[in-house]
C-alpha cells in the first residue's frame, strides 16, 4: 500500500518552487523592528512581575514571609509556593517553576511578586523574608555520583539498574544499548585506545530571554502571550499547573527570538499566571539575562569514557563507552539519546553503551539541539581519529570503511533505511576544504554525526481565499523562516505562485493540539500537513469544477494550478483556474479549504560530515578557526537558504561549546559567568564563512524526500573542531572548552614530557 | 510471535535477557501483551516507551501494524531540540 | 514619583518624554514610546539587540541614561526604512535570508548603517570586527556578512 506520505520519485524530480528561495514572508517585518517578541507585548493595565531567586545552591527553605512585601504600596500579588497545588504528574516542571521544600539550585524561583511599577516590584522583593537552611551541594556530575556526594532527592533510587538500591543517590537511571559481545571484539583488535573525555554544560544562548504576558480574568478565561517554541504544549503544562482547563486557558505564540530547545518548556509563564490571577490583573515577566543563564534550561555537562577496538586494516572490532550526564537538580538528561547516538554512525558487531543520568545543584536542564548527541559524538569522534591517526589510515577513508548504510544495524538496535552518511563523507573527500595545503600550527579535523529527527503532533489548516489566494494556519512558532517553507509547499501542490500564499502561526484556539517546533520537525511535519490539506482542497476544488462542467468529480484532474476534464471529457471544457474556482466558491457549497491532523512517524534520521581548519598560537594557546565546511544529508531542501542557515548556526554553536562556552561554577556552588562577557558565545569576528553542501537522500517517508535539519548540525563540530586543534596544537586536549588556558596548559605539559 | 528487543533503561544487568516474545498484530497488542506476560516490565512502560517498526521509530502510534518478522525494538521517547 | 523632563529627537522628529532618573534610553523607547524594535538581549552593553544612534553614533541604548538623550537626535531601526521603502541593508538581509529568528537583526541593520555612512567600503574583516559587538546566535554571521559586502557594494553603486 502506498500513503501520500510516501517518497514519489516522479513528483521529487518536477518540483518547481521546492528548492527556489524566495523572500519569507515575515521578514519584512523582521528588518523593520515591527515583528513583536516576546517582550513586545503589553496589555492594558499591565502589572509587572519579578520573581525572588535562592542565592544557596541548595538549602531547605524553612519559611516564608511575604507580609512586608504584600503590605507595600502598589504591590498587587504575591505568589510561593502556597500559591500551587501539588501536581504529581507534573511534579518536576512544577517544583522546578516554583521551589517547594528545597531550593535546589542558585537562581530557583522561591517567590515573586506584581506591582504597579519595576522599581515598587524590585522593592517588594527585598521585603520577602525567606529562612532557608543551607545544605551542602554538588555541581560536578563526577562527584554527585559518589557515594558520600549531598543527595538533592530521598525519593531518587537508580533505575535500570537490578537490584533496585536500598539508598537514594543522585544516579536518576543506567540505560544501556548495543549488541555483540565486545570483549571478544577487543580481542580481535590490533589497536585499542581508551579515553576519558569531559565537556561543559553550555546554554542555547538564545538573544531573546523569556517573556510573557498573562492576563487571567475573573471568570476563569486565560490568555497568555510568550516567546515558546511550543504554545500548545505551554498551554498544557500551564492549565495542570494552575487548574485551568485547557479550553479556557489561550497561547499565543509571539514571534520568538531563539530556542534551540531552550524554549520548549516553561519557566516564568506559569507564574504570571498565578501572579495574575491572584491580582484580578495582566502581569508581564520578562527574564534578564542573568536569570536566563541561572534559570533557565542550560544543557548537560559530562563526563564519559570510550574505548575502541580497530584491526590494522581499518576495521572497528568493538565500541565501548560510558556517558555520565547531569541534568540540573532534576531527572531528565538527555543521557538516552546519548548513549543512543553516540556511535551511531558506525556499523559494528560489537558495541555497548551505558549512559547515566545524575541530578547536582545547577538548574533544571531543557533540550538543546539534538540533546545529548554532541556531546557522546565528541568522545567517540575524538577516539575514532585517534585510532584512525595510530594506524595510519585518512580519517575520511576510515569512517567510509566503518560507516552504516541502507539495512545496517544501527548501535541502538533497529535497522537505519537509506540514509546519506556514505554520501557526506564522500562529499567531504572531493571538497576543496579538504585539499587546502595546511601551514605551521594548522591542523584539519574531520566528525561526523547522527541525529534521528522527530515528527509528531501536527495539524495544519489550509484556506482557498475567494480572491485565489491561500492562507495557512499553522501551529508550530516559526523559528527559522518555517512560514516560508510552508508557503512553498502549499504552492508548489497547488500549482499558484509563492507569493499567492502566506502563513500565520495561529494561536491555541485555532487548531488542535500541535507539539513545538523541535526535533527537526517543522518543516517535516507541519510541512507534510500542509501538503496533504492541500491535496484535500484541491480534491474539493476539483468537485466543484465537475459540477460546473456536469462530469463526474472523479473525470477532473488538478495541473498547475487548473482543474482539467481528464479521460473522455479531455479537452471538452476551458480549464478553471484555483482563482476562477474560489471566486464561485459561494455558489458551489461554499468555503474551500483543506486541512490535515496527524501524527507523523516518519522523519527520516539524519547524518552529517564537518571539516574544520584551525590555527593554535603557540604563544597564547589561542585558537582560530580558518575554513569550516558542514556536509549534511537534508532528504530535500525546501529552501536551501534557511537549510544552509540551519548548518551553518549549529556549527557555530558547536564552535563555542568546543572553544570557549562554560558553565562554570565556584566551591560555593554559584554560577560565575552568567553574562555574555564571561559567557563567550562566538561573535562575527572569531569566524571565518561557514561552507555548505546539501546532500540529498530522500527520505522514504516523505514525497519529496524531505528529512529534519535542524539538529545534526550541532552534533559533529565539538569533534571535528577536537580533532583539527589537537593536530594543529600536536597535543590532545581531552576537556572541552579548549580554551586558551587549556590550550597552552597541554602544549606546555606536553613540551616538558618531550624533554 | 514478535520479537520484542529491549533496551537503554529496561536492560538491568549484563546477562538479563533482551529478547522477549509476544503474540501482537500491532503496537497496542505488542504493549498489552508485554504487560501481561512480563509484568516486571510495566513501570517502564507506564513511564512510556516508543516502539521502533523495521526501523521507524513510532511513539503513539498504537495501531501501527506488526508482521510476525517485523523487526521490534523498544526505545526510549525521544523528541529533540 | 518625580519624573525629568526630557526633550530629544527621534527619527526626526521631536519627542518629548518623562522618565525616571535610573531608566535608560532603552527602557523609555521600548516601555514609554512604543519603540519595540530595539530589544533587550542583556542589558550590559554585551549582544547589540538595543543598538540605536545619537548623532549618528552607534551606542548601546541599554548603557545610556534616558536623561542622557536630552538635546540629542537619536536614531532607531523604526526610522531606518525611508517610509515603505526599504534601506539597502534591510533589503539585502532579506534577499540572502540573513535572518532567522530576526531578534538581532533590528541591531544588525542600525549597526550597519553606521558603518557604511562612516565607511562604505568596508573589507570582510573590518565588518566582522565592526558587528563584533552583535550577537547572533542562529546564522553564524555567515549570512550575515554577505548580506552586509553585497548592500556595501551595491550603495557605491558598483
Ligand atoms: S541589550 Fe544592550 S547590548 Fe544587549
Ligand atoms: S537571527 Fe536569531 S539571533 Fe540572529
Amino acid at each position: 500500500m502506498t500513503h501520500s506520505s510516501d517518497f514519489n520519485a516522479e513528483k521529487a524530480s518536477n518540483l518547481k518552487v521546492i528548492g527556489t528561495r524566495p523572500a519569507r514572508p515575515d521578514g519584512v517585518d523582521k528588518v523593520t523592528g515591527r515583528a513583536r517578541f516576546g517582550a513586545d507585548m503589553n496589555l492594558p493595565g499591565q502589572l509587572v512581575g519579578r520573581i525572588l531567586r535562592s542565592p544557596h545552591p541548595h538549602a531547605i527553605i524553612k519559611s516564608i514571609d511575604t507580609s512586608a512585601a504584600e503590605a507595600l504600596d502598589g504591590v498587587k500579588a504575591v505568589v510561593t509556593r502556597d500559591d500551587f497545588a501539588e501536581n504529581p504528574d507534573n511534579h518536576a516542571v512544577l517544583c522546578n517553576v516554583m521551589a517547594r521544600e528545597k531550593a535546589l539550585y542558585e537562581g530557583h524561583t522561591v517567590a515573586a511578586v506584581a506591582a504597579s511599577t519595576a522599581t515598587i516590584a524590585r522593592k517588594a522583593l527585598k521585603l520577602i523574608n525567606v529562612d532557608y537552611e543551607p545544605l551542602p551541594h554538588v555541581t560536578d556530575v563526577d562527584a554527585a555520583m559518589q557515594p558520600d556526594a549531598p543527595v538533592l532527592h530521598d525519593t531518587i533510587f537508580t533505575s535500570g539498574v537490578d537490584p533496585v538500591p536500598t539508598i537514594p543517590s543522585n544516579i536518576v537511571a543506567r540505560c544501556e544499548f548495543g549488541h555483540g559481545d565486545v570483549e571478544a571484539g577487543f580481542a580481535k583488535a590490533d589497536i585499542i585506545v581508551e579515553r576519558e573525555l569531559k565537556t561543559a554544560a553550555t546554554h542555547q544562548g538564545y538573544i531573546e530571554p523569556h517573556a510573557c504576558v498573562a492576563s487571567v480574568s475573573t471568570d476563569g478565561m486565560s490568555e497568555l502571550w510568550c516567546c515558546t517554541q511550543g504554545h500548545f504544549d505551554d498551554r498544557k503544562i500551564c492549565a495542570a499547573l494552575l487548574g485551568i482547563d485547557v479550553s479556557r486557558l489561550r497561547v499565543t505564540a509571539s514571534e520568538i527570538g531563539g530556542g534551540f530547545g531552550g524554549k520548549t518548556t516553561v519557566f516564568i509563564e506559569p507564574v504570571a499566571l498565578a501572579l495574575s490571577r491572584k491580582a484580578g490583573r495582566p502581569v508581564k515577566i520578562v527574564m534578564s539575562r542573568e536569570e536566563v543563564f541561572k534559570a533557565s534550561g542550560p544543557t548537560a555537562s559530562t563526563s564519559m569514557r570510550v574505548k575502541i577496538g580497530v584491526t590494522n586494516d581499518g576495521r572497528m572490532t568493538a565500541c565501548d563507552g560510558e556517558f555520565r550526564l547531569q541534568g540540573g537538580a532534576f531527572e531528565g538528561s538527555p543521557f538516552d539519546s546519548a548513549a543512543m547516538t553516540a556511535f551511531a554512525c558506525y556499523d559494528l558487531e560489537n558495541v555497548k553503551s551505558v549512559a547515566f543520568d545524575v541530578v547536582v545543584n545547577r538548574p533544571k536542564g531543557a533540550a538543546y539541539r539534538a540533546p545529548g548527541a554532541p556531546m557522546s559524538v565528541y568522545g567517540v569522534e575524538s577516539v575514532v581519529d585517534e585510532v584512525a591517526l595510530k594506524i595510519g589510515m585518512d580519517p575520511i577513508e576510515f569512517r567510509l570503511k566503518n560507516a552504516v548504510r541502507d539495512g545496517s544495524q544501527s548501535s541502538y538496535g533497529p535497522k537505519f533505511g537509506p540514509n546519506g552518511l556514505v554520501e557526506t563523507l564522500e562529499a567531504a573527500k572531493a571538497h576543496p576544504q579538504y585539499k587546502t595545503p595546511l601551514g605551521p600550527n594548522q591542523g584539519r579535523g574531520i566528525a561526523s554525526g547522527f541525529w534521528f529527527n522527530y515528527g509528531g503532533e501536527t495539524c495544519s489548516n489550509l484556506n482557498i481565499n475567494a480572491d485565489g489566494t491561500v492562507t495557512l494556519a499553522v501551529g508550530t512558532p516559526d523559528i527559522g523562516g518555517s512560514r516560508a517553507s510552508m508557503c512553498m509547499m502549499a504552492a508548489e501542490e497547488l500549482g499558484i505562485p509563492y507569493d499567492s500564499v502566506r502563513a500565520t502561526v495561529v494561536d491555541t484556539g485555532a487548531l488542535g493540539f500541535n507539539e513545538g517546533s523541535y526535533g527537526s520537525r517543522v518543516t517535516y511535519a507541519s510541512g507534510l500537513a500542509i501538503i496533504n490539506a492541500a491535496q484535500q482542497a484541491i480534491t474539493e476544488m476539483c468537485k466543484r469544477a465537475s459540477m460546473m462542467w456536469d462530469i463526474p468529480a472523479d473525470a477532473v484532474t488538478w495541473e498547475d494550478g487548473y482543474a482539467k476534464p481528464s479521460g473522455a471529457n479531455a479537452g471538452e471544457f476551458e480549464p478553471m483556474s484555483l482563482a476562477e474556482i474560489a471566486a464561485i466558491a459561494a455558489n458551489t457549497g461554499g468555503p474551500i479549504a483543506g486541512h490535515r491532523e496527524h501524527n507523523a512517524d516518519s522523519a527520516g534520521i539524519s547524518f552529517g560530515t564537518h571539516i574544520v581548519d584551525t590555527e593554535v598560537d603557540p604563544e597564547t594557546g589561542r585558537v582560530d578557526v580558518l575554513r569550516y565546511t558542514v556536509i549534511q544529508d537534508a532528504g530535500k531542501a525546501i529552501h536551501p537558504d534557511y537549510v544552509e542557515g540551519q548548518f551553518q548556526g549549529g556549527a557555530v554553536q558547536g564552535i563555542g561549546w568546543a572553544l570557549n562556552e562554560e558553565y562554570i561554577y565556584g566551591d560555593d556552588g554559584k554560577l560565575q559567568n552568567a553574562g555574555f562577557l564571561d559567557y563567550r558565545v562566538p561573535v562575527a569576528s572569531d569566524l571565518p564563512m561557514i561552507d555548505t553542501v546539501i546532500v540529498e537522500v530522500p527520505n522514504p517517508g516523505h514525497p519529496y524526500g524531505v528529512r529534519g535539519v535542524g539538529e545534526t548540525g550541532i552534533v559533529p563540530p565539538l569533534a571535528a573542531v577536537a580533532n583539527s586543534v589537537s593536530a594543529a596544537a600536536g597535543v590532545r586536549l581531552s576537556e572541552l572548552p579548549m580554551s586558551p588556558p587549556r590550550v597552552l596548559k597541554a602544549m606546555d605539559d606536553a613540551k616538558q614530557a618531550a624533554e | 510471535m514478535v520479537q520484542v528487543n529491549i533496551s537503554g533503561i529496561m536492560r538491568k544487568t549484563e546477562d538479563s535477557p533482551t529478547v522477549f516474545e509476544v503474540e501482537a498484530k500491532n503496537i497496542r497488542q505488542l504493549l498489552v501483551n508485554l504487560e501481561k506476560h512480563y509484568p516486571e516490565m510495566k513501570p517502564h512502560l507506564d513511564k512510556g516507551v516508543a516502539v521502533s517498526v523495521d526501523g521507524t521509530i513510532y511513539r503513539d502510534n498504537w495501531f501501527q501494524s506488526i508482521q510476525p518478522d517485523s523487526e521490534v525494538y523498544l526505545v526510549p521517547r525521544l523528541a529533540g531540540g | 514619583m518625580s519624573g525629568t523632563h526630557v526633550s530629544t529627537t527621534i527619527n526626526g522628529d521631536a519627542v518629548e518624554y518623562v522618565c525616571d532618573v535610573e531608566e535608560t534610553l532603552l527602557d523609555v523607547l521600548r516601555n514609554r514610546l512604543g519603540l519595540t524594535g530595539a530589544k533587550e538581549g542583556c542589558s550590559t552593553g554585551d549582544c547589540g539587540a538595543c543598538s540605536v544612534t545619537v548623532d549618528g553614533r552607534l551606542t548601546c541604548s541599554c548603557l545610556m541614561l534616558a536623561v542622557e538623550a536630552e538635546g540629542h537626535e537619536i536614531g532607531t531601526i523604526e526610522g531606518v526604512a525611508n517610509g515603505s521603502e526599504l534601506h539597502p541593508i534591510q533589503q539585502k538581509i532579506l534577499d540572502h535570508a540573513a535572518l532567522q529568528c530576526g531578534v538581532c537583526t533590528p541591531g544588525v541593520v542600525v549597526a550597519v548603517k553606521a558603518l557604511l555612512e562612516k565607511n562604505p567600503d568596508p573589507t570582510e574583516t573590518e565588518v566582522r570586527y565592526w558587528l563584533a559587538g552583535n550577537l547572533c546566535r542562529c546564522t553564524g554571521y555567515d549570512k550575515i556578512i554577505r548580506a552586509v559586502m553585497d548592500a556595501a557594494s551595491e550603495m557605491r553603486g558598483s
